[in-house]
């Protein structure tokens, strides 16, 4: 409980600070700003670009889940990594390439293209948890009522799954809607475009701060859509299912050729990403610096696993509470948690460095700070994985174990927490690999000289040495790889049959 | 029993290594903090920066921690931080960073003859709360692939012969430095004429100086407006492989603004020497030598050799702005919202 009240005052800070800078020049600038013909044009232009990669990410995300862990495709633990790896880029590293590689797609198209093949992952790697915990038994009943693969899926598997897509899809809308770095590059402009640029070029504040309240209130009704969907299904199985493989669909012809769509996203995905590097490291004549690197690399690690952990610890009672016992105040932390994903990273970080100096001076500036920060921007990112999984958990299981002797603890131990252990590591990684390469709130709230693989990249970046950049963005996405292994190899929690 | 066991082992290994790891590392790295050194925000980046910062802590003994970061984001954060800011001096890519300090009151006095050492345009007009660094020059980079008939300055450009070929950056604060200029040079008239012109001729919007001299090198476009020493930075970096070339705008062209660098003391820092130390530094001889050196920009500070390779400042005076008589920035972002060419 008080964990939960630690959290909502954590996660509704940005929101407070939005509304005292939208309103510290009073109502006329505020209502100037949200009240432009160009405000509206710029907002469709967002809710577009949104909907059309959250759409396209779903069936990306879903296809490749269900081939990786349903089917006999060729070298299939290999694919199941490769598929999540393109998660680590940041996004104005994948742009770079696009632009460079293709200067003509600048644009929608690109935007789309860019933001696509490195936002699938949220919905890849909760779809294959989610699979991965799936009762065969129901598909099997189907199965033998007659019903095809095809319709056994649809009707079956789907509703299965739903819980964890959905809040797949929900994180790729609302990362879509708060990115600036691929937008930016692409020069499509959407909302986050006049955000930055109140900031970069008027040094004024208001218009940011409206359109940050106006990108949250957006998100928020999104939230809350997509939660009354849920509240009218059921998603929980019945018994605790056999402890049983998961069948094999056997591709049969379409074996070898079923690799070439796995094959195809991760070259295009990562592929042009990685000539950009290779352009970037032919063309240049710095090096970086080993020593600063490593150091990085360390940095990286420690704030990563630290802000991991943090989330994780929030997340789990919160998503426990909103699925068996929804509340205001559950409510209020997880709208307000996924609100925090939806606000650029500026936003969030000024909103910290605010709340920061003046209510934990002595914090200000140093590790737990930038670990508080992850929290509010990444919370949502766990609270979906983990309420999904729960969610698939029928209550009354633990119930049982508590007859059964149990204490309440390892009731909770022995059933909860290990049916939806996979789904506590898709959140664990999906935050990882999301904190690696987060740059705008770090810039803002790290120590003073301490230096991760983001900042040295943007560093490097910004004094045009792009063969020194290099080595930082291949790093992160090497670091990228331990977690997503993990996850996809130990996830195997039956044999297959 | 036994395989469901195994099952949650190995499900707790991985989930044990979070932990490990992040004790591991917090007991292995430094939280960068130092005690007491003089706090330096810093919005140019470290590789330029750091090297001159070592040489003043082994000249003076002062211990110097810098934050990096991009200066509008930065001059945002003090903004944030208020009286509290842990900052003692800020030096800013730019003077309209340290311009919104100054009106918020938060800067300290610097003493007349430090800030005397630079020409009277270079610093305040009204008081002595921020002074000039280094001079950039506004250029036009071109890739000589791809242009036959090469403008002398931006009134060229709006000739029909560079239509589509011309990249410019509006949400860039020295574009928009350099439209403030030619309003307050030449007119308003003149301004939104010239801009009316360029917009005929379908020029390609980018974000950045950066990604323009990016274009242009690749050959993506033909002609872009950048500041002079983005092109002098990337000449170490990509050698022969720097195809683009610069005009530097001359006579009573508008387009030859040069802007500055800067760098203030915030008021908490009011009485602190070793503040004073650095902003004298940043002056000195040594100081201003070093970005001549790594930037080719101009030192403001009188008697310091000028960089090789690019015209003398003095033959760039033709546009005559006093660089606080900017400070109608949002006069030249309501036209240039009004013109469609800003969102």
């Amino acid at each position: 409980m008080a964990l939960t009240l630690l959290t909502v005052a954590l996660t509704v800070l940005p929101l407070v600070y939005l509304v005292i800078r939208a309103t510290d020049r009073g109502w006329g600038a505020a209502e100037s700003v949200l009240f432009r013909r160009r405000t509206l044009d710029l907002l469709l232009r967002s809710l577009e670009l949104s909907a059309i990669v959250t759409v396209l990410c779903l069936i990306i995300g879903i296809g490749l889940a269900w081939l990786v862990t349903r089917t006999d495709v060729p070298f299939r633990r290999f694919v199941q990594v490769a598929v999540g790896l393109p998660f680590a880029l940041p996004s104005y590293v994948a742009a770079w390439s696009w632009i460079g590689y293709r200067p003509g797609l600048a644009g929608r198209t690109g935007a789309v293209i860019v933001l696509t093949t490195i936002t699938y992952p949220f919905v890849y790697l909760p779809a294959m948890a989610a699979l991965r915990r799936c009762d065969p038994a129901l598909e099997d009943t189907a199965r033998s009522l007659g019903h095809g693969s095809w319709s056994v899926f649809r009707r079956v598997t789907l509703p299965q799954i739903r819980p964890a897509v959905a809040g797949g899809g929900l994180l790729v809308g609302l990362y879509v809607l708060s990115d600036f770095g691929a937008v930016a590059t692409m020069r499509y402009p959407v909302l986050t475009h006049v955000i930055y640029r109140s900031y970069r070029a008027s040094f004024d504040r208001t218009p940011a701060a409206v359109l940050g309240c106006l990108l949250a209130a957006l998100s928020i009704i999104i939230v809350a859509l997509e939660s009354w969907s849920r509240r009218r299904r059921r998603s929980a199985k019945v018994g605790s299912g056999a402890v049983r493989a998961q069948p094999v669909v056997a591709l049969g012809r379409l074996r070898w050729p079923s690799l070439l769509l796995p094959v195809g996203i991760v070259v295009i995905s990562l592929g042009i990403p990685a000539w950009g590097m290779r352009r970037w490291f032919t063309q240049g004549t710095s090096r970086a610096d080993g020593g600063e690197l490593w150091e990085a690399t360390l940095n990286t690690l420690q704030v990563g696993a630290l802000g991991t952990l943090a989330v994780i610890v929030l997340a789990a009672p919160l998503a426990l509470m909103s699925i068996r016992h929804p509340g205001w105040l559950s409510t209020t932390a997880e709208r307000a948690a996924y609100a925090g994903h939806s606000l650029p990273g500026v936003v969030v970080g000024l909103s910290l460095v605010f709340f920061g100096i003046r209510f934990a001076t002595p914090l200000y500036q140093r590790l737990p700070m930038l670990v508080m920060a992850y929290v509010v921007l990444f919370l949502s990112l766990g609270l979906g994985s983990i309420q999904s999984a729960v969610a698939q958990i029928p209550p009354n299981l633990e119930d049982v174990a508590r007859t059964l002797g149990r204490s309440g603890f390892a009731a909770w131990r022995s059933v909860t927490l290990r049916l939806s252990a996979p789904g506590i590591g898709a959140a664990a990684t999906l935050v990882f690999l999301t904190i690696m390469k987060e740059l705008p709130a770090t810039l803002f709230l790290r120590p003073t000289g301490f230096d991760t693989l983001s900042t040295r990249l943007w560093d490097n970046i910004s004094s045009l040495s792009y063969a020194a950049a290099a080595p930082y963005a291949v790093t992160v996405v090497l670091l990228a790889a331990v977690p997503t292994a993990l996850l996809a190899t130990l996830g195997e929690r039956r044999a297959r049959r | 029993m036994r395989t469901e066991r195994t099952i949650r082992r190995r499900w707790l290994a991985p989930l044990a290594i979070l932990p490990l790891l992040a004790i591991s590392a917090a007991c292995g790295a430094s939280d960068g903090d130092s005690g007491q050194a003089l706090v330096l925000y810093s919005g140019r980046d470290e590789k330029l920066v750091q090297p001159l910062i070592d040489d003043f802590e082994a000249a003076t003994g002062i211990a110097v921690d810098v934050r990096y970061g991009n200066s509008a984001e930065m001059g945002a954060q003090i903004l944030e931080e208020g009286s509290a800011t842990p900052a003692a001096v800020f030096y800013s890519q730019e003077v309209g960073a340290v311009g919104v300090l100054e009106e918020a009151d938060m800067l300290a006095e610097l003493p007349q003859d430090v800030v005397d050492r630079v020409p009277a345009r270079f610093r305040p007009k009204d008081n002595n709360q921020w002074v000039g660094v280094t001079g950039r020059s506004r250029v036009i980079v071109y890739n000589p692939d791809l242009v036959d008939d090469v403008p002398e300055g931006v009134l060229d450009l709006t000739d029909p012969k560079y239509a589509g070929k011309v990249a410019w950056a509006p949400p860039n604060a020295s574009f928009q430095s350099f439209v403030t200029a030619f309003r307050v040079a030449v007119g308003d008239d003149q301004a939104r004429s010239w801009l009316e012109g360029m917009l005929a001729n379908d020029p390609v919007a980018y974000e950045s100086n950066n990604e323009i001299l990016d274009a242009v090198n690749n050959g993506d476009i033909a002609i872009g407006l950048i500041n002079h020493y983005y092109w002098a930075r990337a000449l170490p970096e990509l050698g022969d492989g720097l195809k683009a070339k610069l005009v530097f705008p001359k006579g009573d062209d508008p387009g030859g603004l040069v802007n500055a660098t800067a760098v203030a003391v915030l008021k908490g820092a009011t009485d602190n020497p070793d503040a004073q130390a650095l902003v004298e530094y940043l002056l000195s001889e040594e100081g201003q030598t070093h970005f001549v050196d790594e930037t080719m920009e101009y030192p403001l500070v009188e008697g310091i050799a000028q960089p090789d390779g690019v015209p003398p400042l003095s033959s760039l005076e033709g546009l005559q702005v006093d660089l606080t008589d900017l400070e109608s920035l949002e006069q030249t972002q309501t036209l240039l919202v009004d013109l469609g060419i800003l969102d």
